[in-house]
């Protein structure tokens, strides 16, 4: 392991909440816009704290202490057992292992900031501040935690070849542990908050919202891809011993699947509706980064591109079905850009990583154990748990809150005081 | 409903799990695992349905 370049990857994930923090309020109202960066701010204060403290406790570390117990032959690890309160990780360098668990602890830290700042673009305009630092303890704290574990932790799900003679699961940038598990969480407060007020009819037809700055919904897109490049690159580097070569394959893939997921976007809008749809197409660019983020360093550039390229056109269908059909009042799409792309990627890992040991149908089948865990163990945990903190503080804001803005509201001043606000905004309907 | 869709979704994994188990050939477990996969997606069909009635209820 380079701990030099691991360190200075990990160093440019920040960019990535930034860049997420910037398209979720750009894509959301201006009544809310503050509300939106400062919720981006406190849910990653909150999952940092909740996660040294506790989380990186279950997460775990390869060949660490664990929780593990035996059933059908196999030895089932399925959480981490290290001390609380991060006890125990030196940092004084004073070893190689120390080294490596000091890097884990910043690296996932970090991710679980990237998990709780996901779900806050499916919640926007109507999800309360209080409730969004409680859902953010309680990814940082248990969920991520425990896929985090399983396939980074040296959990069952990365053991899958000693225990039933598979591939093991993989996801190099996080596809899963990362973005599956916050778009996961963002179907969850979607369906927990509700509608926002006035986006669907009677009839259940949609009304348009659209978001108040696109300007910085693609200046985010920028900045997201640098701290994608430093995500996906630490994440090989330290977990699946990525050298300096598999790193400038990753920068390289990162760009190409970014590239195609936008372009893909771009023309499918192009094409459906005569011009390019600019939020469609920011959208098609982070779902190429998060589809192409699971198999970053085992994939050729061309794979890398046909990933992208499928990604762009999954999310902008999705993002339609999810709002006309399924009436998931979801502003940001993050159910279609982190849920569905991230599950797209990970599929991809299978049918086109270069894998030196093990049949591809293996590799396939590992893969989707992993989305069915996504799917049947982790999905239902996140649910239970907002349905559950939804019963103490109340996800959704009082009605008042929906024509006032979730700044007035929450806040008590706007983002944009010096703009002049058309009267008709602050009658109540 | 809601309470049954996650019984499924449940359901689907622990399905997954017994075919890791008790199948050997990766062909048999392929299979049950897409199974598995189906009745999460059941599973997830019928809780959107839930939320739908829930939101239409709202309005």
């Amino acid at each position: 392991m380079n701990p030099v370049l691991c360190m200075f990857s990990i160093m440019l994930i920040p960019l990535a909440a930034a860049g997420m923090a910037l398209i979720h309020q750009g894509l959301g109202r201006s009544r809310s816009a503050a509300h939106a960066m400062l919720a981006t701010l406190c849910a990653l204060a909150v999952s940092a704290i909740i996660f040294v403290l506790f989380g990186s406790a279950w997460a775990g570390v390869a060949s660490g202490a664990a929780h593990t117990f035996s059933a059908g032959g196999a030895r089932w690890d399925w959480l981490g057992a290290e001390p609380f309160f991060s006890h125990g990780i030196g940092f004084d360098g004073a070893s190689a292992i120390d080294l490596s668990r000091a890097l884990t602890l910043c690296l996932e830290m970090l991710a679980a900031g990237l998990v709780a700042i996901i779900p806050l673009s499916a919640g926007s305009d109507r999800w309360r501040l209080g409730p969004i630092c409680l859902a953010s303890a309680l990814l940082a704290g248990i969920v991520f935690p425990v896929f985090a574990h399983w396939s980074w932790g040296g959990g069952w799900l990365s053991q899958m070849s000693v225990n039933f003679g598979i591939a093991n699961f993989a996801d190099m940038g996080g596809a899963g542990v990362i973005q599956v598990v916050g778009g996961l969480a963002a179907l969850s407060v979607a369906w927990v908050a509700g509608p926002r007020r006035g986006k669907f009819s009677d009839d259940g037809i949609p009304a348009a919202i659209p978001g108040h700055n696109i300007v910085q919904v693609l200046f985010g897109c920028i900045l997201a891809l640098v701290g994608w490049i430093g995500l996906d690159s630490a994440t090989s580097i330290l977990f699946y011993g990525a050298g300096l070569g598999q790193v400038v394959g990753v920068i390289v893939n990162a760009m190409l699947s970014a590239s195609a997921g936008c372009l893909a976007a771009v023309a499918v809008t192009r094409t459906r509706y005569r011009k390019p749809d600019a939020s469609l197409s920011s959208n098609g660019w982070i779902a190429g980064l998060v589809a192409g983020s699971a198999a970053c360093a085992m994939v050729s550039p061309v794979a890398a591109i046909f990933i992208g390229l499928m990604a762009g056109v999954l999310v902008t269908y999705a993002i339609e079905i999810f709002e006309l059909r399924l009436q998931v009042d979801d502003p940001g799409g993050a159910v279609s850009v982190h849920a569905l792309s991230g599950i797209w990627g990970l599929i991809a890992l299978g049918l086109f990583g270069h894998f030196a040991q093990g049949s591809r149908g293996e590799h396939v089948l590992a893969q989707l154990v992993g989305v069915s865990a996504l799917l049947g163990f982790v999905f239902p945990l996140v649910h239970a748990g907002n349905l559950l903190l939804n019963r103490f503080a109340p996800y959704r804001v009082d009605d008042d809150g929906h024509w006032q803005g979730m700044d007035i509201r929450e806040l008590g001043a706007g983002a944009y005081p010096e703009f002049v606000v058309h009267a008709d905004e602050f009658v109540p309907r | 409903m809601k309470l049954v869709a996650c019984l499924l979704l449940l359901s689907g994994f622990f399905l997954v799990l017994a075919a890791l188990v008790l199948l050997a050939s990766t062909g048999q477990r392929t299979a049950f695992v897409v199974a598995g996969l189906g009745v999460e997606i059941l599973g997830l069909a019928l809780l959107t349905q839930g939320y739908q009635s829930t939101t239409k209820e709202q309005r």
